[in-house]
């Protein structure tokens, strides 16, 4: 456990002509939650999609637990949380089916569940409180209960990191509060944890540290000296002391 | 006439028995690969791929290589080239599959054309259902059980591709390859659908199946069953008609399909457009008896 947990280390990027991060460098400890506070195309979902290893840097590199992330990142086991735009809710699976996707790394040729792996879901599924929903379509799930299905999912993963995209957008207070209790526990437990939001209230209660990212990590600190206001400023432009 | 004997009459000709055999086993295969087109949002690209296989089909028939070969080939080529354009100009990605499929089919045409036997392969263009020889069926056999058996066996990779590749590409599977599987599954059930159905109507049967059973169920295991039923009993009826109505049985397969997805647009209990509103009707009712 001598490594951090995440290194990105000076990651750029680029779609096409479009430069989407620019000479990123971050370095997440163990057993921490990690705000990720940045403006629409600061290059959050860029970020994670990196991490994850799903888009290649132009330049730079990442490393899970210390080693290059092609075989590390499958050990460490990443759970994902997608932005809502990024789902397609009308898919005819239930709650179930999504959460037992969380095991499909461990099962073998054609992913057949054993009983150890459908007790791992409805463990999975009582922690997050969605035992009662586990046969609804994805779908029909309020918008903080579609959150916790998929913090489920990669509980049943057994991930040691969490990424989530905007975990709190469209979501109920309640299950805002239900959501930062259960990363507040899976950190505990030495999950480490990224956090992207625009939700900056939410911010001191649920994280340990924070990063302001525009295209490259302006600043990471405390949550408190991040939420600044001059640094805030830096981050979104004049305008963000009028928002809200 | 009693029923029997209508089910049964057209089964004392081999060349009818060879027709219903073969289309169960595309109407199976087609239907259940379906399933994954709709849901991804690849219809278009299923009727790219299955257009653009046929020159591929015709070259394998001038050198005697197998169909599926030379569809797989094509294939390939026709999912490079749209890539290709897509990503290298300003052309959008509807366009590309306009542009490369279109191409690759008229190259078929071309080659058709300039291919001496030619009542063979026009019938790849309209189908053969009732002219399909025992070597056809045998190939229709093999190729229908490979496809069939590798969707059935990585149905889960598949439907979790579908869903989240993102997940999939962080729990270790690669989505490039299954995307990359999922479109060779696609020219091998192309293949098998040409002796029924022939490329143009292809589509129809890659298409109808998966987004009719959608329309009845919550459950993606659920519509892996509903596809297949609904897609051999229309082949079935279509192909009956054909022969009592002596209309084109390929053409007759799909107007079936077709109707069939009409009534349960209007009617399906879960996503009907009458169907929602009598199922509301009927809570009301049974609210104001209780």
């Amino acid at each position: 456990m001598s490594h951090p947990a995440i290194v990105v280390d000076n990651v750029t990027v680029h779609y096409g002509d479009v430069l989407a991060l620019d000479g990123a460098s971050l370095s997440l400890d163990h057993s921490r939650i990690c705000g990720l506070v940045g403006m629409n195309g600061s290059g959050k979902s860029t970020l994670f999609k990196t991490i994850m290893g799903m888009v290649k840097p132009d330049s730079g590199r990442v490393l899970i637990n210390g080693h290059a992330p092609v075989k590390s990142r499958k050990e460490a086991g990443i759970g994902y949380v997608p932005q809502s735009e990024d789902v397609d809710w009308a898919f005819p699976l239930s709650v179930r089916d999504v959460v037992m996707m969380g095991r499909y790394g461990q099962l073998g040729f054609t992913r057949r569940p054993r009983k150890a792996d459908r007790d791992a879901v409805g463990q999975a599924l009582e922690r997050v409180e969605l035992s009662d929903f586990a046969d609804r379509q994805i779908g029909q799930l309020s918008g903080g209960q579609k959150k916790r299905a998929f913090v489920a999912r990669g509980i049943a993963q057994g991930a040691t990191m969490m990424l989530l995209d905007e975990p709190f957008a469209g979501v109920d207070k309640r299950s805002e509060a239900t959501i930062t209790r259960l990363l507040r526990e899976l950190a505990a437990d030495g999950a480490t944890i990224l956090v992207s939001t625009h939700d900056l209230h939410a911010l001191p209660q649920l994280c340990d540290e924070a990063v302001l990212l525009m295209r490259r990590v302006l600043m990471h600190g405390s949550p408190d000296m991040v939420l600044r206001p001059e640094n805030l400023a830096m981050a979104f432009g004049l305008d963000v002391m009028n928002r809200d | 006439m009693d029923i029997l004997n209508f089910l049964l009459e057209p089964l004392s000709y081999d060349f009818m028995v060879r027709a219903l055999a073969t289309t169960a086993i595309a109407a199976v295969v087609c239907a259940v690969l379906s399933c994954w087109l709709v849901l991804i949002g690849w219809s278009l690209m299923g009727d790219a791929v299955s257009h653009a296989v046929l020159p591929g089909v015709v070259l394998a028939y001038i050198v005697g290589a197998p169909f599926a070969l030379g569809a797989l080939v094509f294939a390939l080529i026709a999912v490079t080239m749209i890539g290709v354009v897509r990503n290298t100009s300003r052309v959008k990605e509807d366009a590309a599959i306009g542009i490369v499929f279109t191409s690759l089919f008229a190259l078929g045409l071309v080659l058709i054309s300039v291919t001496p036997s030619q009542t063979d392969l026009n019938h790849i263009i309209f189908g053969n259902l009732l002219g399909v020889s025992i070597p056809d069926l045998i190939q229709v056999v093999v190729l229908g059980v490979v496809a069939f058996a590798i969707l059935i066996f990585k149905r889960r990779d598949l439907t979790l591709y579908a869903f989240d590749p993102t997940h999939a590409h962080a729990i270790g599977l690669s989505p490039k390859r299954l995307g990359a599987l999922l479109l060779g599954l696609l020219a091998l059930t192309s293949v098998v659908a040409l002796q029924t159905v022939g490329v143009v109507l292809v589509v129809a049967m890659l298409i109808i199946p998966g987004a009719t059973a959608y329309l009845l169920t919550d459950r993606f295991s659920r519509m892996l069953v509903i596809a297949p039923v609904i897609s051999v009993v229309c082949s079935m009826a279509g192909i009956y008609l054909s022969y009592y109505l002596d209309t084109a049985s390929g053409a007759m397969v799909v107007v079936t399909q077709g109707a069939v997805f009409a009534v349960v647009y209007l009617f399906s209990p879960r996503q009907g457009l009458i169907g929602t509103r009598m199922a509301r009707a009927r809570r009301k009712r049974a609210l104001a008896t209780a």
